[in-house]
């Protein structure tokens, strides 16, 4: 039995030895990166959904708040969107120090990201916050729903990104990621990205549009 | 199995290190026989039978509930149903039959079929294979559970399938039946949308060597566009899913009228999402007579790229027509206008497929076993569901049809008639690929007779009622109305329909004792054009034993036949000498894993907890993020576990088929479900 043990031991680390390595595919792609693309695209029809909806009530606040300049805190969201812009930069230096081997480096920008990524959470909870003291309750209009739901969605994407990103950095630090598999990080950052420019359009259609 | 020979010699003192276990409490799952085989399994093949098996579970319990809908209406002021059951009984028949029955019925035909046609060794991704297969069953037992949670038939489902807004709303629909469909449609949603990523991955990038996209089968160009809507519209309803959602649960505005809100919203996000839902429905019927017609016509399929080509554009249309469902909801004429015309010009391309089939037949030497028969019965059917989907895209003539029964008799006509009739030829024509015998053919023509004659019964009255003016969704009608004889001959027919259904099942139990006397079907039993019959009945865990290089679209027809001085079709092997037998061993495959089925596990908890208590969210959430942990860090591939089956006899039947230089082998990577190294324990055996 122990015999049997160790030999599963030493053909798992020949394998992960193995692991980095990019296989042969019809496109050129790894599996793992075709998918998170067309997940991609899924994601996209996601957005464009809520976004229509929070276009067509956009107008209709009933007693409450309206979307007006008066109301959004623009300053504040624009802050709070260039932090989250700022975090595809460390996102785009954490996927080059993975290509490098530069554990260190890749340790903080993955750490960096997430750090940004969780100050523009909070920013979006602090405004909640704000919103709801000053009268715009979930139930209050269909645009004070459909604001919610489209900023919620995208704050949850936000977070499932910062969790991912702290999975990866755990796993550096338990040293299962080396240059090999640089792609994964790229894999989360795709993911990232996609979050990032999402968010400019959801600032546009929501807070310069106002 | 892998217990190896000579034991390790270790130094004293030497720390012995311990496999690591996920979480440190569970071992692989291990083993390929017995229930576990089945619960924790990968294999794409496995993953397809289970597909179907559960599809045709939930197919009796819909079926059942259109019986009771038939009784009900088989003569006028029937008392069979209250209205309020009469409401939830025809919502879970549609539900049931589109989501629980045909979706998944065509997903086990992609699972199994499209990485054999393919030439791959398995998906791209097995682990989210398995877990789509169990998602999917989570999400229907939730849907069915409705029907007694809280009491019989007390939190049903009853807004039809479409479930209008503000009729959806806790106002109008205050059990919790709606809220069932809400969760029950977006836990279904996960398991397809997991499956559309893994197929579509698996097509793009798992091809063998040599089979470029024109060279892909019919069935998986049709399952590829099938996969790409579902990628793009599972998300459009899950937003109003989402969106009816935080109503009823959480008070939000999106379809509350006393609000302002716009019900029209609803119906847009529906049917952006419902219309290529149709064609997710029917386009692998259609990929499945593709292949079907030219085995039984003797002919290769008339117009490949055009068959190819029409099948996308009917993906790209399908995309610009859902307000063709809305006529009558006020959109304004312009939007009428521009959605019957985009209507009408989906007829193009669904017009050259019919005319590719019947070409396909034209001259052919045609056998009608009983796949060959339902796939006419699927060009004949389609064709009359297609000619009254005609009628509907005139707005002007819809606006008389919506609502009745005419609108009934021609989504049964394409949805039945095409969709489910085609399932059937592909039960047929693939089960001794799948199951290693043949249905038997006398009972088969009885299924189909009285499948086809009991469905004409049923719906095609439909169509006459409707134009008399029938309503649609009414639990009962007056008599004096016109309606009593063709309403008593659609309840006649719904029976024989049963019967027809009744008959498979019997079939399958009675070829399959009949087959214990029967030789072998061999690999190729219809002389067949694609991959997957280049391989041992059932299809051995491995799919293909050496990696196959594919040099023509119909690549293993032409294996078997070429062409003699006078350019004449003639013999130039048999099937046995070509396909591989099976015999490889030690192929290295995707390991079990018991993940996929406890994330599944914990959907139902949250659908539940969201409903009536948010405890029981907890512990599904602990289940689905304890489940994703566990998945992440666990290997996909375990190199320990059960890789094919380590039979120790050789090739002891003298022929080795193989037309791959078994050196090509050597090069392949050590990879997730490529990996082919057939070569070591094969030689040894030899040896």
């Amino acid at each position: 039995m122990a015999e049997a043990v160790l030999d599963h031991a030493d053909a798992h680390d020949a394998h992960d030895a193995h692991e980095g390595h990019v296989h042969k595919t019809n496109t050129g792609m790894s599996n793992n990166k075709l998918a998170m693309w067309v997940f991609l695209g899924s994601e996209c029809l996601l957005f464009g959904g809520l976004i229509s909806t929070y276009l067509l009530y956009r107008h209709n606040i009933q007693d409450g708040p309206g979307p007006s300049e008066e109301f959004f805190d623009i300053p504040f969201t624009s802050a709070s969107s260039f932090v989250l812009l700022m975090s595809s930069l460390t996102m785009v230096l954490a996927h080059s120090a993975a290509e490098r081997g530069d554990q260190k480096r890749l340790k903080i920008w993955l750490l960096s990201t997430a750090l940004l990524g969780s100050v523009f959470v909070s920013g979006q909870i602090y405004e909640f916050t704000v919103f709801v003291r000053e009268g715009l309750g979930w139930s209050t209009s269909p645009f004070s729903s459909a604001f919610y739901a489209l900023t919620g969605f995208h704050g949850v994407h936000v977070t499932i990104g910062i969790i991912m990103l702290l999975s990866t950095f755990i796993s550096t630090l338990r040293g299962r990621m080396h240059p090999g598999n640089a792609e994964t990080v790229e894999i989360v950052g795709l993911y990232w990205h996609f979050v990032d420019i999402v968010w400019v359009f959801i600032f546009t259609v929501i807070y310069l549009a106002a | 199995m892998a217990i190896i020979e000579n034991p390790l010699e270790l130094e004293s003192g030497d720390v012995v290190r311990v496999a690591e276990r996920p979480l440190g409490v569970l071992t692989r799952p291990s083993g390929n026989t017995g229930w576990q085989s089945w619960l924790f399994t990968v294999d794409h093949k496995r993953i397809g039978i289970m597909y179907g098996a559960f599809a045709m579970f939930f197919f009796l319990i819909g079926g059942l509930e259109a019986l009771a809908i038939r009784l009900q209406l088989a003569v006028p002021n029937g008392k069979i149903l209250s209205p309020e059951t009469y409401n939830q009984v025809f919502t879970m028949h549609g539900v049931t039959m589109i989501f629980l029955v045909i979706m998944p019925l065509a997903a086990a035909f992609a699972n199994y079929l499209l990485p054999l046609q393919l030439g791959a060794r398995d998906v791209a991704f097995p682990r989210m294979n398995a877990l789509s297969l169990w998602v999917f069953l989570a999400g229907g037992i939730f849907l069915c559970s409705s029907l007694f949670i809280g009491g019989w038939f007390e939190n049903v489902p009853n807004g039809g399938w479409f479930n209008y807004a503000p009729n959806s709303g806790t106002l109008f629909s205050p059990t919790k039946g709606i809220d069932f469909y809400a969760i029950g449609l977006q836990i279904l949603g996960i398991a397809s949308l997991v499956s559309a990523i893994n197929l579509i991955v698996t097509t793009l990038n798992m091809r063998a060597e040599g089979m470029s996209l024109m060279r892909m089968p019919v069935l998986s160009w049709m399952l590829l566009v099938v996969q790409f809507l579902l990628l793009f519209a599972l998300p459009v309803i899950t937003v109003a899913l989402f969106l009816l959602m935080f109503d009823r649960l959480w008070g939000a505005n999106f379809f509350n009228v006393e609000m302002g809100a716009d019900p029209l919203l609803w119906q847009h996000l529906f049917w952006i999402f419902g219309h290529p839902e149709v064609y997710i429905l029917i386009l692998p019927s259609f990929g499945i007579i593709s292949e079907v017609i030219p085995v039984f016509s003797r002919k290769p399929i008339f117009g490949y790229s055009f068959m190819v080509g029409s099948g996308i554009a009917i993906g790209f249309l399908g995309w610009g027509v859902w307000a063709h469902h809305m006529f009558v909801s006020g959109i304004g004429p312009i939007s009428v206008a521009a959605f019957s015309v985009s209507t009408m010009m989906i007829a193009v391309p669904t017009g050259v497929k019919i005319l590719n089939w019947v070409a396909t037949m034209w001259g052919g030497r045609i056998q009608l076993t009983t796949a060959m028969l339902f796939a006419v019965g699927v060009v004949s059917m389609f064709t009359i569901g297609g000619l009254s989907g005609v009628t509907h895209a005139a707005s002007a003539a819809d606006t008389q049809q919506t609502d009745t029964y005419y609108i009934v008799a021609h989504f049964h006509y394409v949805i039945f008639g095409g969709a489910l009739l085609g399932i059937f030829s592909g039960f047929y024509f693939w089960w001794p690929k799948m199951f290693g015998y043949k249905l038997n053919e006398t009972w088969g023509k009885w299924n189909f007779w009285l499948q086809i004659v009991g469905f004409n019964l049923t719906f095609g009255p439909m169509h006459i009622l409707g134009l008399q003016g029938m309503s649609r969704r009414i639990d009962s009608y007056d008599p004096g109305y016109g309606f009593e004889l063709w309403n008593m001959v659609s309840s006649i027919g719904s029976f024989v329909i049963f019967a027809g259904v009744f008959i498979f099942l019997i079939n399958v139990f009675v070829s399959k004792r009949q087959a214990e006397h029967l030789p072998p079907v061999g690999p190729d039993p219809w002389d067949a054009r694609s991959l997957e019959w280049m391989t041992a009945s059932p299809t051995p865990e491995h799919n293909f034993d050496t990696e196959i290089v594919i040099d023509s679209l119909d690549h293993f027809w032409h294996q078997k036949y070429g062409y003699d001085d006078d350019g004449n079709v003639v013999r130039i092997a048999y099937a046995e000498d070509v396909a591989h037998d099976g015999s490889a061993t030690n192929v290295h495959l995707p390991s079990p894993s018991y993940w996929p089925i406890v994330l599944a596990s914990g959907f139902p908890f949250v659908g539940y907890g969201l409903i009536y208590n948010y405890w029981l969210c907890a512990i599904g959430g602990f289940l689905i993020v304890g489940a994703i942990f566990g998945w992440v860090f666990e290997h996909p591939d375990d190199p320990d576990a059960a890789h094919g089956h380590h039979d120790d006899h050789g090739d002891d039947d003298g022929h080795d088929g193989h037309e791959v230089d078994e050196g090509t082998t050597e090069n392949a990577e050590a990879d997730l479900v490529t990996a082919d190294s057939a070569t070591d324990a094969g030689e040894a055996s030899d040896g």
